[in-house]
């Protein structure tokens, strides 16, 4: 069995305070002082963190309340009441939602997993990876508790080219020469999200904290600073047919490379390989509608990773109606099953990878491993305010970030992710992450559940 | 062996349903939906007072009293003769949805199902005004789901005193006792520890009030409930604290948790901040440890298995009758029959929008299907394998109104098991944090010696009825309009339901009709 992996996670305290959902307000006009203020009792001690004056009894909207709304309903003259912070709500996007956002920060703020009592408050399913559920075993098949650490759970994943089969010589001796394979010990690389105010010290806090974690930070060619190259060990250079020629030098030590997908880029891939056979070649495809052929043709030519990728949505690229990752996914993942071709390659995606739960629902579609990116600026404090794109100043300085603060943050993130992941994995009593890939059968699809269930009971589905 | 005497007809059929009394809210600024905001031109002419018949405005001597705006019927009020917005003399008056209701609640219980909960807990009455009480906004299960209801209350018209809402929960011809309870409803497990023990005796008598039942969870059986014996379950989950052969000679019903629908598949955990003397006493364990319930029973790995575990319960306890809590998995079908076979007399589905103390939130999210699906796929299984009728067929995990019941049922269980609705009565604002700290700071979900004195057990049970009383009402109503006698006609009749994203040819006329539940 391979060493237990752990991430070391501790506290790391935002710099900035974070926006809250809501806040108390408090109409002052008729606050009598009464000394004996509802704000003085609050039950998690909220006001005196905020070093409340009783003087003033006054506050602001913070994220430190936490919705009990006892004060709201103890005050004597009813003068206190919620509403929702404007700042919070405005955060993000339809995709990339405040809550989504929050979360992210509180991962990277703890190392924790989310957990909460009452049930669950949110919708009943929704677009993208909330039309599907996961599978759980009861009675007849034994789970696993890899989150107390009883039960070792692998979350490892190789990436490379797989053999079909061995091949023997006459007296036995291995003909087969095993192409090269690396271990990452979570399914999880990280890659330069598109935007966000991601300056040299930013990439290298990337780059130090894919070290910690062992596993891969890719950065494109023309963002590759000096600074990188001590840890080009877990670095993927992502290069283009523009950008080779002047990184052509500099690709030696690393132990694979991104290679951005095109037409005639074939002389490009098999000169890399002459020059440097042990470095393994990711391939970047776009998810545009045209994937199918170009994944096949692909694997059948030997291409060891191809790196699927959806907009920073997980939508298909250029589409006036969108597909959805997890579809696009499945639908390539099981294209190569069909032509036996899916063991020997390594897929990997990207693209609206938000939350833990979108790690193991990739697989689950057909992903060996996802690669996230947006997730990595919010372990660093990022609002996804965008204004780093109009070339405003950013809201929380991330250029200024401090290396160590910020690869811990990150470790912190990684934890929480993994741990989730094992959840997910031991309440279906899977133990390698390996087996999750295209396990659609213990998972549950919207379609499939309202169609055999409720298309049967209701009629048509309009 | 002390086996309790199953001392049931005579009294089943003196059973009476326990009245109402009203129970206002325990903090001085209940929340409503609409604000009344007094200007300061009011004189204090009392007009309002003596207008509005929900006893909203209040004289008090010369003044008017701050508005009892949480007793307000809103703007569907503005068509009354005592509209107080309209009457008053000199415009002094203001009406506005309470901008609070903006930061209350979530999709499966929005504000409004919250303050109508709230209301039916203290009234045990419908809400008059225009709140929804029946749906919450997930968009999707029981949230999409409508009555199709005649468009004429069929002839003749069933009078409320003849309609049955009692169900039978021994199917079965096994020489067990048959129990009869008399709601569609019992009481999920809330073990002592994750809830204050004033909230776990509350909810104990409503069931015995009620003639239903409550039931432990799985945190030790305190002495506390013995006179609600008859009335409680108790649970044997994989942590087995506090179980031992006494306690499961004390009750009716055992319930062998296999599953919980908020964490399928996960086990149990209560953080040692909430391990206090009294919790550690109660499950045998150490002060301030965190405890752990494992996954799965250790030594259930096949139904042969789990029947040696029924097999066990039966032979301690001869009376009783045995229920199987499992959660939603794809296999839920077979993990159904499987239970049947092992000798069950329940078998208790906890789909996975349940409630829970602390779960974490990628599993009550992800994990397992949701209850919707789950009991229409194992009551046409349980009647394709012709063992339906000899199994009750139990729904929880996101039963939140009468119609949830009601939807629930016509889907194909025979009743329900409720859990966040009675914390809701007990003014659960559903913050999501009862883990947190010293737990919940209502004092509902909390062993916190304090916080939890904020609850009686007089008005915490008195709440629950209320409920359960305006729930009752509710589903009466949706009988009738069927022309139902009883809720056990309405087991399966998905005929009953339509659903907002789908056709059947025979609805059309229906729905314009049926809409407005």
């Amino acid at each position: 069995m391979p060493k237990k992996y752990h991430i070391d996670f501790k506290p790391t305290l935002p710099r900035y305070t974070p926006q809250g959902k809501s806040g108390v307000v408090d109409f002052r006009e008729g606050c009598q002082r009464c000394g004996k203020c509802a704000k003085k009792a609050c039950v998690y001690n909220v006001y005196d963190k905020r070093c409340f004056d009783s003087g003033q009894m006054t506050d602001s909207i913070d994220y430190l309340c936490k919705n009990c709304f006892r004060c709201v309903q103890s005050c004597k003259k009813g003068l206190l009441n919620k509403s929702v912070n404007p700042e919070y709500v405005k955060m993000g996007d339809a995709y990339w939602t405040p809550e989504i956002i929050s979360t992210n920060w509180t991962q990277a703020e703890t190392g924790k997993i989310p957990v909460s009592g009452a049930g669950y408050g949110g919708p009943f399913s929704g677009p993208g990876f909330d039309s599907m559920w996961t599978d759980m075993s009861e009675i007849v098949r034994p789970t696993r508790d890899g989150i107390h650490g009883r039960e070792y759970i692998n979350t490892s994943v190789d990436i490379g080219r797989k053999l079909e089969r061995l091949r023997f010589g006459a007296t036995g001796e291995l003909l087969s020469e095993p192409p090269p394979l690396l271990e990452l010990p979570l399914p999880l690389v990280m890659a330069t999200p598109s935007f966000g105010h991601v300056t040299e010290k930013v990439r290298l806090t990337l780059a130090m904290a894919a070290a910690r974690l062992g596993t891969f930070f890719i950065v494109a060619a023309e963002q590759y600073d000096k600074s990188l190259a001590h840890y080009k060990q877990h670095i993927i250079p992502r290069i283009s047919q523009e950008s080779y020629p002047s990184f052509k030098g500099k690709l030696s030590g690393h132990r694979a490379v991104e290679v951005i997908y095109s037409k005639n880029m074939r002389p490009l891939w098999q000169e890399i390989k002459q020059n440097h056979p042990e470095m393994l070649i990711s391939i970047k495809l776009p998810l545009d509608g045209n994937e199918l052929p170009a994944v096949e043709e692909l694997a059948l030519q030997g291409a060891e990773i191809i790196h699927l990728c959806a907009d920073e949505h997980g939508n298909e690229i250029g589409a006036a109606t969108p597909r959805f990752i997890k579809d696009m996914v499945r639908r390539a993942h099981l294209h190569l099953v069909e032509r036996s071709l899916r063991d020997q390659v390594t897929l990997l995606a990207s693209g609206g990878i938000a939350m833990a739960e979108h790690v193991a629902k990739i697989i689950i579609c057909g992903a060996d491993a996802a690669v996230m990116d947006i997730p990595l600026l919010l372990a660093f404090e990022c609002r996804l305010c965008k204004n780093c794109e109009k070339k405003r100043p950013c809201p929380v300085t991330m250029d200024a970030i401090e290396p160590a603060w910020g690869t811990q943050r990150v470790l912190n993130l990684m934890s929480a992710w993994r741990n989730q992941l094992l959840e997910i994995l031991g309440a279906m009593g899977i133990r390698e992450v390996r087996r999750l890939r295209g396990e659609a059968g213990r998972a549950m699809f919207f379609e499939d559940l309202e169609a055999d269930i409720f298309g049967k009971i209701f009629g048509e589905r309009i | 062996m002390k086996v309790k005497n199953n001392k049931k007809s005579a009294a089943a059929e003196q059973w009476s349903a326990p009245g109402v009394k009203s129970s206002p809210s325990r903090f001085r600024n209940p929340i409503g939906k609409y604000k009344i905001r007094r200007g300061p031109e009011c004189i204090a002419c009392g007009k309002c007072a003596e207008l509005c018949p929900e006893g909203v405005h209040v004289k008090a001597g010369a003044k008017m009293e701050k508005p009892r705006d949480f007793y307000c019927l809103g703007f569907c009020c503005q068509n009354n003769p005592f509209y107080c917005i309209d009457k008053c003399p000199v415009q002094a008056l203001r009406l506005v949805v309470n901008p609070l209701c903006e930061t209350l609640g979530d999709y499966r219980w929005p504000s409004d199902l919250l303050i109508s909960t709230w209301y039916m807990a203290e009234t045990g009455e419908v809400p008059r005004s225009d709140i929804e009480y029946c749906i919450g906004r997930s968009n999707g299960g029981f949230d999409k789901m409508r009555f199709n209801f005649p468009e004429k209350m069929p002839e003749p018209v069933i009078p409320d005193d003849e309609i049955s809402t009692t169900i039978e929960l021994n199917r079965r011809n096994d020489g067990r006792p048959r129990i009869t309870i008399q709601l569609p409803v019992y009481g999920g497990g809330m073990s002592f520890g994750s809830v204050s023990l004033s909230t776990m005796l509350s909810r104990a008598r409503a069931a015995t009030l009620w003639g239903t039942f409550g039931c432990t969870g799985e945190g030790g059986y305190p002495e506390h409930l013995a006179p609600y014996d008859d009335h409680m379950i108790t649970q044997v989950a994989t942590g087995l604290f506090g179980v031992r052969e006494d306690t499961i000679q004390r009750v009716r019903i055992v319930e062998f948790k296999y599953a919980q629908g908020a964490k399928p598949g996960l086990g149990g955990h209560l953080l040692g901040d909430k391990v206090t003397a009294s919790v550690a006493k109660m499950r045998e364990a150490v002060v301030g440890n965190a405890l752990f319930s494992p996954f799965p029973f250790h030594s259930v790995y096949s139904v042969e298995d789990h029947k040696k575990h029924v097999d066990w319960i039966k032979e301690i306890n001869p009376k009783a009758l045995v229920s199987v809590k499992v959660s939603t998995p794809t296999d839920v079908d077979m993990v159904a029959v499987g239970s049947y076979y092992a000798g069950a007399n329940i078998i208790h589905l906890d789909g996975s929008y349940g409630g829970t103390g602390a779960a974490p939130d990628i599993a009550k999210k992800n994990i397992a299907m949701p209850i919707e699906y789950a009991i229409p796929k194992v009551h046409q299984f349980l009647k394709d394998e012709g063992i339906r009728d000899q199994i009750t067929l139990i729904a929880s995990g996101g039963i939140r109104t009468a119609h949830d019941i009601a939807k629930a049922i016509a889907l194909g269980a025979d009743g329900v098991v409720v859990g966040t609705a009675d914390m809701v009565a007990l003014e659960c604002v559903r913050c999501h944090n009862c883990e947190s700290g010293r737990g919940c700071a209502r004092g509902i979900a909390s062993t916190d010696p304090r916080l939890s004195e904020m609850i009686t057990i007089e008005w915490g049970a008195q709440r629950v009825i209320n409920l359960y009383t305006a729930w009752r009402k509710q589903l009466v109503q949706i009988l009738k309009s069927f022309g139902m006698r009883s809720i056990k006609e309405l087991v399966g009749r998905t005929d009953c339901l339509y659903h907002l994203d789908y056709q059947r040819e025979k609805d059309e006329g229906r729905r314009a009709v049926g809409g407005g539940n």
